[in-house]
């Protein structure tokens, strides 16, 4: 079933209202969830929500409005206020605003699917959480919990421009974690990262993660946690895993390079950056290994579609080029403001929600290196992996990130076992001691990227591998 | 523009039909129960001193938990047509055959009155209905928001501005296959704000029950001359500082220890520092959570939970003695408790939390008397005694990006942000650079640490609507700053 008829209804009606452009979502999605805690089922929900978002420019001014009702009585009045909106904006005016060109499009796309997760009946995501977490227990956890998630979007895109694009995008993931309790502390272990694995993919991806097999291993190490030495404070080279390294790149790279953020429009919540654009093009962000693309076309990756939500085509571009800052993420108005001449990444997190600046796929091309020959290369150092905790400034710049396990490196060996590792540093400092990088690359998704005001919750994938870098602070406590 | 339905009894009658809708579907052993919440937020954003995003929107979310033979599934939808309800309960009860057996299901709330009248302004006599509930509020038009974001960027005298203005209107109701049926509705206006010259910012937020109490001038006026104040800031060394937070700052204590300390599966499951009967806090700290509101504050919050429990005020915290911590049915069935009305869709899950939680102020004859207040200083006007009394140490506005680092602790690290200040002698002597700590909260606050408490509660918006803090200014004897801007 199309809703394109309601959407040009409601662009169309925003026109009538005084908007020299319009747009307008409609979505329909539906959304399962499962978790479960220490062999027993704790939560099985379901979701349906369907609705229309319709955004108007009058002037240089915005209005959005947004409603559960997809008649085209409703799409009309929604269109209307949308303008009127737009208007009262007028009131608190800003310099003129413009859209960077788009062609009309008319498309159709959908992501690679090989088992639709929502024909995966419940019972069998249940006994596949239960088992799991009985399997931790068993092996000595003091409490163990793993959750599943499933998200099933269609989409109708209309503009005042020509857009006609439908998609159907399917994600899904699952995780598994077990805590250790000790005399006045927990330790965790995940597997197979914090809060699970996702993707733009079908249940084969939960296939492959094998919870149930990882279980036990991740009861015995938080286990082991809590009798670990601290993690040694002071400066040292620090080897970080790919699921660290993800988060490294999503909060210390995805996030400044947001042109919103850039040109002040999330100052007083999410806030700036510390990059500026005449420095684009010659702004020496890392060491020469670092090349970080923006690609929402990786098949499989969390943030991966066919056209963004102004229907823009997903487009590889480089935002990090032999360790010299290149590209933003932009959309067709931030773009135009900043004088550049490509979009493409702007999404809502549903259909109640202002489209706005969001990070896509955001990763590290990969490196000439392997795990094994970056720890064998390490005379003395620590290697931390999997995220506990991350805190990052409002410009991006001062981060401290704490992981669920680290090792002593000695002599090109991992040695002993670390509890409560923890990392400090500035963002282009850090990236600059970049001297190793690992060829083994994952597409780690984030399905939990706040961003707006109202709050929205996007889903962005990071390609990363295992890392090095020298001369990093570590062991911060409390 | 205004709402177009102020709306009362709507829910309550979809929520009956929901029930019914099981009833027919799934027999009458199912144990159902509905909750159908009318949300109509509307924000409007500016940044670079002009408004450049302004949204809208009006949803009805119906939310059906049902346990069948053992087993529990939860559904919810938008679509609150004919067809959209019998899909969403079809689709539930299609869900809790599949699902594997539950054995914590704590059964359903029986029926019990809300708690209400007593002590609470505008309060009704059946269902609750009016616990101060401000119309105007529910029906404030774009024009309005803008009016105040106007008198804010005019305000801040020229210096850029960013932020927003927010109002929220909610109805509700619950029923559920035991009998329990009870309603209600809120509204909630929020304005926060920044001014910036230089790198350096200030901040001014507030919220409330009523937009009219919401007064753009003032917020930008005070932005602005945090800013001014804020620049050529100095870095300070890391190291333990003797510190006054402002409110903005306190909120984002009250938040972590409502949401990781006061929440009911964290301390069942004893990943939270609290314990009951416990000094835990020094003495003159006392927390309570107030959905219904007190003194002359409308209602922020719904008089009844997800479960359709009645809320009420909880005492967390009493002159530093740990009293309780926030329950669900689930949660309150593991502890051995009875529910304190904190279900929400993520309770099961997250666990359940306050979520209007108010720290006492000081009573204001304890306070030296004061000069009259200078209009370009940073200091909050509650925070101006502590300031008078501190001797060196740090004025810290606001906190941000906080994250903790383990629960069971509560060591939490995160950024100071929107100005920080040398105060020397008590008296205000230089802006600082925003810097990086890691400290546990609970032993900030903890017996002997507390050094003052200002005599006034402001109340704060939360990031998402639906929370909100009333805090103090709060004078703490240390604070761990572990980094600054060089690392």
């Amino acid at each position: 079933m199309s809703h394109f008829d309601e959407a040009y209804s409601a662009v169309q009606a925003a026109l009538d209202a005084g908007a020299r452009y319009a747009d307008c979502r409609i979505m329909v999605r539906r959304v399962e969830s499962v978790s479960a805690r220490d062999g027993d089922i704790q939560n099985v929900g379901s979701s349906e929500s369907a609705g229309l978002g319709v955004r108007a420019l009058v002037g240089s001014s915005w209005g959005f409005y947004a409603v559960p009702d997809l008649s085209d009585a409703a799409a009309r009045a929604a269109g209307r206020r949308a303008a009127q909106i737009a208007v009262a904006s007028a009131t608190v005016p800003g310099p003129p605003i413009d859209l960077v060109p788009a062609g009309a499009i008319e498309a159709s796309w959908a992501n690679d699917c090989e088992i639709d997760p929502l024909e995966v009946s419940l019972s069998t995501k249940g006994d596949l959480l239960v088992e799991a977490t009985a399997a931790a227990k068993a092996a000595g956890s003091d409490l163990a919990e793993a959750v599943s998630g499933v998200w099933d979007t269609r989409k109708w895109f209309v503009s005042s421009e020509g857009h006609r694009i439908d998609q159907h995008t399917r994600e899904c993931g699952a995780g598994v974690w077990a805590s250790a309790f000790g005399d006045g502390e927990i330790q965790r272990r995940s597997w197979p990262s914090y809060g699970g694995q996702y993707g733009t993919s079908g249940w084969e991806l939960v296939d492959r993660l094998d919870l149930i097999g990882n279980a036990p291993r991740l009861a015995e190490e938080a286990r082991a946690l809590l009798s670990a030495p601290l993690c040694p404070t002071g400066e040292t080279t620090l080897v970080l895993g790919g699921e660290q390294l993800a988060l490294q790149i999503h909060e210390s790279v995805g996030h400044a390079i947001e042109l919103d953020r850039i040109l002040g429009w999330e100052a007083a919540f999410a806030g700036t950056s510390w990059l500026e654009l005449d420095k684009l093009g010659s702004l020496r962000y890392g060491s020469e290994l670092m090349n970080i693309t923006i690609d929402p076309g990786i098949p499989g990756a969390l943030g991966s579609f066919g056209y963004d939500d102004e229907g823009t085509p997903a487009t590889k571009r480089d935002a990090v080029r032999d360790g010299i800052w290149v590209g933003v993420l932009a959309g067709r108005d931030s773009a135009a403001v900043a004088g550049l001449d490509y979009a493409g990444s702007v999404r809502s997190d549903g259909w109640a929600r202002l489209p706005m600046v969001r990070m896509t796929n955001v990763g590290l091309e990969p490196g000439p290196h392997t795990l094994d020959e970056i720890i064998a290369n390490t005379e003395d150092g620590v290697f931390m992996d999997v995220n506990r905790s991350w805190s990052i400034d409002d410009r991006r710049l001062n981060f401290q990130f704490g992981c669920e396990i680290g090792y002593e490196i000695k002599n090109g060996k991992l040695g002993r076992m670390l509890r409560n590792p923890t990392y400090t540093g500035i963002g282009p400092k850090f990236w600059q001691s970049m001297d190793m990088l690992s060829s083994e690359t994952i597409a780690w998704g984030t399905p939990n990227c706040g961003k707006g005001q109202p709050g929205q919750v996007g889903h962005t994938g990071h390609p990363a591998a295992p890392a090095r870098f020298t001369n990093v602070r570590v062991g911060v406590r409390g | 523009m205004s709402i177009d339905i102020i709306r009362t009894g709507a829910e309550l009658e979809l929520a009956a039909r929901v029930v019914e809708l099981v009833r027919q579907v799934a027999g009458p052993a199912a144990e159902a129960e509905v909750m159908v919440q009318h949300d109509a937020e509307a924000l409007t954003r500016f940044a670079n001193s002009m408004i450049h995003q302004n949204v809208a929107d009006a949803v009805t979310n119906v939310r059906l938990r049902l346990h069948l033979d053992g087993r529990t599934a939860a559904g919810s939808t938008t679509l609150v047509d004919a067809d959209g309800l019998r899909g969403l309960v079809e689709r539930t009860v299609a869900a809790v055959r599949l699902s594997p057996p539950d054995g914590t299901w704590p059964g359903l709330t029986p029926p019990t009155p809300l708690h209400h009248s007593a002590g609470y302004p505008g309060s009704g006599e059946r269902s609750g209905l009016d616990f101060g509930f401000d119309e105007a509020t529910a029906r404030a038009t774009p024009a309005e928001r803008a009016d105040r974001v106007r008198d804010f960027v005019r305000a801040a005298g020229g210096l850029e501005t960013a932020g927003y203005c927010r109002t929220t209107y909610t109805s509700a109701a619950f029923a559920n296959s035991a009998g329990q049926s009870v309603e209600g509705r809120t509204a909630e206006a929020a304005m926060d704000g920044i001014a910036r010259i230089g790198g350096a910012d200030g901040v001014a937020r507030l919220a409330g029950g009523r937009l009219g109490d919401l007064d753009g001038s003032a917020l930008g006026a005070r932005a602005a001359a945090k800013a001014r104040a804020g620049q050529s800031p100095v870095e300070l060394p890391p190291g333990h500082y003797e510190v006054v937070l402002e409110p903005e700052a306190v909120a984002d204590l009250l938040d972590n220890f409502a949401m990781f300390g006061f929440n009911g599966k964290s301390y069942a499951q004893q990943q939270s520092f609290a314990e009951l009967g416990e000094d835990q806090f020094d003495p003159s700290v006392t927390l309570i959570d107030e959905p219904l509101g007190s003194r002359a504050e409308p209602a922020p919050g719904l008089p009844f939970d997800d479960e359709g429990t009645p809320r009420e005020s909880l005492v967390l915290v009493r002159d530093g003695v740990t009293k309780a911590v926030a329950h669900d049915r689930m949660s309150a069935a593991t502890a051995g408790a009875t529910s304190t009305g904190h279900a929400s869709p993520a309770s099961r899950t997250w666990g359940p939390y306050p979520t209007h939680v108010r720290m006492e102020a000081a009573l204001a004859a304890t306070e030296p008397a004061l000069p009259p207040a200078d209009p370009s200083s940073p200091v909050a006007e509650s925070a101006r005694p502590l300031v008078a009394g501190m001797r060196r140490g740090l004025l810290i506005t606001d906190l941000w990006y906080t994250r903790v680092l383990d629960p069971k602790t509560l060591v939490i690290t995160g950024l100071t942000r929107n100005g920080v200040w040398l105060v020397e002698d008590g008296e205000v002597t230089g802006a600082v650079s925003n810097m990086r700590f890691t400290q546990s909260y609970p032993q900030a606050l903890g017996p002997g640490r507390v050094l003052g408490i200002g005599s006034e509660s402001i109340l704060l918006p939360d990031r998402w609507s639906g929370t909100r803090y009333a805090a103090p200014a709060l004078h703490l004897a240390s604070w761990n700053l572990t980094g600054n801007a060089s690392g």
